[in-house]
This record gives C-alpha cells, sequence and structure tokens, in this order.
C-alpha cells in the first residue's frame, strides 16, 4: 500500500448562485484536512465561497473509447433544440 | 525555462509515414489543437517527455521558494514581509498545481521528490544563486519571475490539458510577483545613494543567470523540435529570450539602472536588442551541481522531507483509523 496522502479532487462554488467548479487536487490525510488545504491552495484571491472535496478514487468517469457510443448519438436530434423550429415572426416572442 | 533542458525521444521528429495509425491519429489531435486528457492514448515518448518537463517545472517553483524564502524574516516593513510572504506561499501553490499535473500522467509525488533529492530530476538554475541583499528580493520578482512569465503565457495553450490549466492558474498570479518585484527595485534605484547601489549590484548579478533561463539556443535540438512537434514547448529559446531583452531594457532605463552588458545595443533592423549571451559554460556547470547554492538548496529540500516525515506518517495513520472507524469528514 502507498504511504502517500490519498488524492483528493477539490471543486470550489465561485460565487452564490453557481455551481461547485473542479479547480485542483492536493493530497490530504483525511477529509478534513483536504478542506482546509484546499482554503490555502484554490481560495486565496476571493476564488469561493463554498469547497467540495472528493477522493479521487471515489470518482467514476467515462472511459475516452466510450465518447462516440455516449455523446454522438445526441448530434443527430437536432429537433431537442429550439432553433429546429420555425415561428413566424407574426406569433410574437415565443 | 523553468524546464531548461528537457530530453525528448532524442530521435528527431517522426514523419507521417513513421508513425502507427495511433500516432498519426494521435498527431492529428494535437494539430487540430485538441487537448490530450489524461486517459487518452498517447505515445510513451510523449508521457515520459511530459513528466520530465512539470516535474522539472514543478521542483523549480519548491525550491524557487528558498532563495526568497530567505528574507521573509527580514523584510524592512511589515507590508514587504507579507507581500513576500504572500509570493511564497503562491510559488508552493505553483509547486502542487504542476504536481498534480505530473501525477495524472502516472507518476507518483513521492517518485518525483526522491528524483529531484538524488538529482536525477533537475530544476531551473536560476535558483541555485545567493540572494545577499533585500534588493535581491526587487530582481527575483522582477527579473526571475519576469523570465517565467514569458515561458508560461505560451504554456497555456500546450497541448496536454492538466498542464496547461495548470498554466493558465499560474499566470494569473505571476503578474502580481513581477510587480512586487519592480514596486521593490523603484523604492531602491530611488532611494539613498547605497539603496540604488543595492538595486545596481542585484542588476548585475541576476541579468546573466535571469538570460541562462531561458537555456541555451535550441535551433538545431531534436528533442526541442519533437516537443514542438507535441505542443509542450511553443516557442525557442532564443525567441523567448529575445522577448526577455526588448521588454526588460526600458524597465532598467525606466529605473535608471544599467543593464551589465557593453554590448548591448538597440538593432533597428531586427527591431530589438543586440546582446552578449550568458556563460553556457557556468550555466552548465550549476546544471550539473555546482553552483554557488546548488548542495544548500538540495539539503534544505532534504532536510524539510526527512523532518516532515512523522508529520506525514502519523496523520497518513490516524486518517486511516478515522476512515475504519467509518468518521466521516464532519
Ligand atoms: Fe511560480
Ligand atoms: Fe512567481
Amino acid at each position: 500500500m502507498s504511504d502517500e496522502w490519498p488524492l483528493w479532487e477539490v471543486f470550489v462554488r465561485g460565487r452564490h448562485g453557481l455551481s461547485h467548479r473542479h479547480v485542483g487536487s492536493l493530497h490530504a490525510p483525511d477529509a478534513e484536512t483536504a478542506i482546509r488545504n484546499g482554503r490555502d491552495v484554490y481560495t486565496r484571491r476571493n476564488e469561493g465561497v463554498s469547497i467540495w472535496v472528493v477522493e479521487a478514487r471515489h470518482i467514476s468517469a467515462t472511459a475516452p473509447g466510450d465518447k462516440g457510443p455516449l455523446f454522438e448519438p445526441s448530434e443527430d436530434k437536432v429537433y431537442r433544440h429550439p432553433s429546429f423550429y420555425d415561428i413566424p415572426d407574426d406569433v410574437g416572442q415565443m | 525555462m523553468y524546464a531548461q533542458m528537457v530530453k525528448s525521444t532524442g530521435r528527431g521528429v517522426k514523419s507521417p509515414e513513421e508513425m502507427t495509425p495511433e500516432e498519426r491519429a494521435f498527431q492529428a489531435r494535437i494539430d487540430a489543437d485538441e487537448k490530450i486528457e489524461p486517459r487518452d492514448w498517447m505515445p510513451d515518448g510523449y508521457r515520459k517527455n511530459l513528466i520530465r518537463q512539470i516535474g522539472q517545472h514543478a521542483h523549480s517553483e519548491i525550491v524557487g521558494q528558498l532563495p526568497e524564502g530567505n528574507w521573509i524574516t527580514r523584510a524592512p516593513t511589515l507590508e514587504r514581509k507579507m507581500i513576500l510572504l504572500a509570493k511564497v506561499q503562491d510559488e508552493a501553490g505553483h509547486g502542487l498545481y504542476l504536481y498534480a499535473a505530473a501525477e495524472t500522467l502516472g507518476v507518483s509525488r513521492d517518485a518525483m521528490t526522491e528524483d529531484l533529492l538524488s538529482g536525477r530530476m533537475k530544476y531551473s538554475s536560476i535558483f541555485n544563486y545567493p540572494t545577499l541583499t533585500w534588493a535581491d528580493m526587487g530582481a527575483v520578482g522582477w527579473l526571475v519571475d519576469g523570465a517565467a512569465i514569458m515561458n508560461q503565457v505560451p504554456l497555456q495553450r500546450t497541448s496536454y490539458g492538466p498542464y496547461a490549466r495548470a498554466m493558465v492558474r499560474i499566470c494569473k498570479e505571476e503578474s502580481f510577483h513581477q510587480r512586487q518585484g519592480f514596486d521593490i527595485m523603484m523604492k531602491m534605484a530611488q532611494g539613498s545613494p547605497a539603496q540604488k547601489r543595492m538595486a545596481q549590484d542585484a542588476l548585475n548579478r541576476f541579468w546573466y543567470p535571469s538570460l541562462m533561463m531561458f537555456g541555451p539556443s535550441d535551433a538545431t535540438s531534436v528533442h526541442s523540435a519533437q516537443s514542438m512537434a507535441w505542443r509542450i514547448k511553443i516557442n525557442s529559446n532564443d525567441e523567448l529570450r529575445q522577448k526577455f531583452v526588448d521588454q526588460t531594457v526600458p524597465q532598467a532605463e525606466y529605473l535608471g539602472l544599467t543593464v551589465p552588458d557593453d554590448g548591448l545595443a538597440w538593432n533597428a533592423e531586427k527591431g530589438g536588442y543586440d546582446f552578449t549571451e550568458p556563460d553556457w559554460e557556468e550555466f552548465f556547470a550549476v546544471l550539473k551541481g555546482d553552483g554557488p547554492c546548488n548542495a544548500e538548496r538540495l539539503q534544505a529540500r532534504q532536510k524539510a522531507w526527512d523532518d516532515g516525515a512523522w508529520v506525514r506518517e502519523g496523520l497518513l495513520a490516524h486518517g486511516r483509523k478515522r476512515r475504519a472507524a467509518g468518521i466521516a469528514a464532519q
């Protein structure tokens, strides 16, 4: 087993009303320290109002090879976008 | 630069015909300005080259804290002390962002640290020079961070996603570093004759080491050609050095200081300054370990690593125990 502190991914809510966004990673022995270090490393200039940390090993992700099967099917479904529909100007704002 | 002489495959750039289909597809993605992400397929050489480059860069940020850390307790005012502390803290952050980027390539943080301590991995030659007076804090911020910025700004567009994103964060923080340095130089240069002499002396000592930061001319280097094809190097060393000189000389004039180069002259034809090359013998000696502070710097890193061992181990054990007991963060 590695003697390194586990790797954590850090997410910061930049301003009230926004979602948390991934800003980077760090090593820490536990969640509490990860949050404290995350604050020191990623919010030294007013970059955030809230922090989430998640141990990297708990994140499941899509594989690069899945990109086609997963995301291409939505490309030809243009009817999901409002721009697909021609609504006459006479109808007014819609 | 912070990564001065990064070896690539050493075999030169492959032609499309020599590439495997995977390599060809990979090169096409880079040529199309797509970012490569950690789990994407990449040639072994690309991965190794990047680990070397990002690792060297990270080590430079960390070792680079030492010459400035030297003056935190002796800063002339409380405000200067707080500024310097904030700047040095930023450099620790830069090291962290870069180590994290390198780790996405499959190398561990501990392995990189051990390679630094054993001398297998390098850091920038510039940090092997001593910081003798307070004016050196000005010269380091102005010249050393200035040279670093010159190299880091284009690297925001590098092909490896995590490296590019680390560079974006770093560049946001760097311009404060250079400006606080220039601010110190302005104060000193406009101060008493003794202060002005200190400022001039700092410029004299840091000028050529700063030019060396860009590394020797790499116009004919096969390593650089490969790095450029992979977009992990964007500009040649000479190009960046020229840009740095052109930007810095008028700033020195503004300060009323003299760049220590008799060969310095404006060349209207090329639209830039002609200048004397640094002593490359000295550069290679410093890189090899024979600079004025190499031993001291590595000793300081070794001591921090050794003295911190009980903290790392203790907190790791504590974290594991809590996890086993099922105690979450709060
Ligand atoms: Fe930095
Ligand atoms: Fe800096």
